[in-house]
């Protein structure tokens, strides 16, 4: 393990301990936004023993995939989105280490807090099913940003069928 | 009719009411609200002089705030000064043949004078057609706080003319995109003196006034997921109230300053709690399958509005603050959301979407009529002024959103034009402030 890791690593177990924070906190200042620990594709918190590959990081797995879509005015998980919610559940199922912020998006305009609402319906809906198939609610975490950030900003159906999404994201990632 | 409550109105204003800008706090600069006089078709027409020397020593001229500030109310229309043979800077210099000629009713004139460091700054408004002085003031200031005394004088010819409340002292919130940079701001209500108190990467939505104006509670993504933060306005210090697991939202202060109503959604779903406004234990408000939230507390604190769509699409229900059950209260249209409760407890003002808009309605507890109040294609988060005689909502035009005030009776709206970025979230301040 190099210096850099090693950073990347204690980064990761502060932000595990401010994500985990349930009370209030004082702090007198913003605390600066990072997005640089997200990008990186080197898992911190999931360092393989024996070189061997987690799954998480094959692109060719079907755990590639983090995102589940959904219809129009639904927060059901369709078919063609059900093999990759089962994917996460038994990869948490079989990594009881490891953890997950489901993140519920929409499309539509109006209310940013109905929308929020309705984004967290369908992170809900994910982790219902996830907690089905075996992982366990201590590793899921539902959240939403509502409508507040589009993937696609345009107005085509296309670009709306884009944002009526979830997104698995695992911490340390 | 006017002429008894003028009577009340003469006397001079108190510094007092002038002592809320800390000096600490930095303006933003790159903050370009224009405020542009959308409607100037009120029914008292004015001529407001520029008064003398207004321009030399004090940090912003006076009368063109005046001038916007009566706009915004939507009650009065300027009467040019330029074209007049008059340009009295007392009330005993005014020619009132000349200004019942260029069609003012009132003539409000005043003056600006060095006094050992300070400015001496006099008002007075003058009734054209009985030749009198309806209300007048003195005031001894530093020059930084010219534009609070124009409030003021603004205040008070709007308190002469129509016996209500002036809201030109009060604050607004907004969230201003710039960019990746969300800003969290705070303006005068015409606009001025905006400044920022918190720049995050990441989303900021719903900001909510404490009853005293010194503290606001919002949402911050900045953790990487919807957390409600309570905000001192004078220090900076900020805490967060609500961070349980899932998502905190929707914070709404109760009357008395010391709960937030919030959304959260430890239950599985989106339900409304009651929490300590210095953050602590929640307590669940509301109990249903479905999404409850955007509370709302009415003004006595005795029950809140709040979003649900529990009978399919979103509606506005009212429950009392010690819970139980919900009473609905909007049937027309399938789409009804963003409550807030005028200050007066009697009526509401919500957004109702309809063959494709999002209006601004406003709708009586007691027979429950609703009108709209704003037309245009998309508006979000209408708030009132603290006289409820205005609210506040932001606006889409042109893939841009814009700030309006509009009168409650629908007469009037004036539009505060942003430039640079776009304004969402508005909320209308209260009229104390610490």
């Amino acid at each position: 393990m190099n210096w850099k890791q090693l950073a990347l690593g204690a980064a990761t177990i502060l932000a595990l301990a401010a994500c985990s924070s349930t009370k209030p906190a004082e702090t007198a200042a913003p605390a600066p936004v990072d997005n640089a620990s997200q990008n990186s594709g080197a898992a911190a918190g999931g360092a393989q023993q024996n070189g061997a590959v987690d799954p998480l990081n094959d692109p060719n797995s079907p755990l590639a995939k983090r995102s589940v879509y959904f219809d129009f005015n639904s927060s059901s998980v369709r078919a063609s989105e059900k093999p990759t919610v089962e994917a996460h559940a038994a990869y948490l199922g079989a990594h009881a280490d490891r953890k997950v912020q489901i993140q519920g998006n929409t499309d539509s305009r109006g209310s940013r807090e109905y929308n929020l609402a309705l984004g967290q319906r369908r992170a809900e809906s994910v982790k219902n099913a996830m907690q089905v198939l075996g992982a366990k609610d201590s590793q899921l975490e539902a959240i939403s940003y509502g409508k507040e950030k589009p993937k696609s900003t345009g107005n085509s159906d296309a670009d709306f069928a884009e944002n009526r999404r979830s997104d698995i994201v695992y911490q340390g990632q | 009719m006017r002429l008894a409550f003028f009577l009340r109105q003469r006397g001079t204003a108190c510094l007092a009411l002038l002592m809320f800008m800390l000096p600490f706090m930095a303006y933003s600069e790159d903050m370009t609200i224009e405020f542009s006089l959308g409607a100037n078709q009120g029914q008292h027409p004015i001529a407001v002089v520029p008064f003398k020397s207004e321009t030399s020593g004090v940090a912003e001229a006076l009368t063109p705030i005046i001038k916007n500030d009566l706009a915004l109310s939507g009650v009065f229309r300027m009467v040019p000064t330029e074209g007049v043979a008059n340009v009295p800077f007392t009330a005993a210099d005014v020619k009132y043949p000349l200004w019942q000629a260029a069609g003012a009713q009132l003539v409000a004139v005043g003056s600006v004078v060095p006094a050992g460091g300070q400015f001496h700054i006099s008002f007075a408004l003058q009734d054209v057609a009985q030749k009198k002085t309806l209300t007048s003031g003195q005031f001894t200031v530093g020059a930084d706080r010219a534009r609070d005394v124009a409030h003021t004088i603004a205040n008070m010819i709007y308190e002469a003319i129509t016996g209500k409340k002036g809201i030109f002292n009060t604050r607004i919130v907004y969230v201003q995109k710039v960019g990746p940079e969300y800003r969290l701001q705070v303006a005068d209500v015409d606009g001025g003196r905006a400044r920022t108190v918190l720049r995050s990467k990441e989303p900021i939505i719903s900001p909510s006034w404490s009853p005293d104006g010194g503290k606001l509670a919002y949402v911050s993504f900045e953790t990487k997921k919807p957390v409600v933060w309570v905000q001192d306005l004078a220090t900076g210090q900020r805490r967060m109230v609500a961070n349980f697991k899932g998502s905190n939202s929707a914070p709404a202060w109760s009357p008395d300053g010391s709960r937030l109503a919030v959304t959260l959604t430890t239950s599985g779903n989106s339900q409304v709690y009651i929490v300590p406004a210095a953050g602590g234990s929640a307590r669940r408000l509301t109990n249903s399958g479905a999404i409850d939230t955007e509370p709302t507390w009415s003004p006595d604190g005795a029950s809140l509005l709040f979003v649900s769509d529990r009978a399919g699409g979103p509606q506005i229900y009212r429950i009392s603050a010690n819970g139980g059950d919900a009473q609905r209260l909007t049937y027309a249209g399938s789409y009804n959301v963003s409550p807030k409760v005028s200050p007066d407890g009697k009526s509401f003002t919500y957004i109702r979407r309809e063959g494709g808009r999002f209006r601004v309605m406003i709708q009586d507890f007691g027979n429950n009529d609703s009108r709209v109040l704003s037309d245009g294609s998309y508006n979000e988060r209408p708030s009132y002024a603290p006289n409820g005689q205005l609210v506040l909502y932001a606006s889409e035009q042109g893939g841009k959103s814009v700030l309006y005030a509009a009168t409650t009776d629908g007469g009037s709206r004036v539009k505060l034009a942003v430039i640079n970025g776009s304004v969402q979230d508005p909320a209308w301040g209260p009229s104390s402030n610490p």
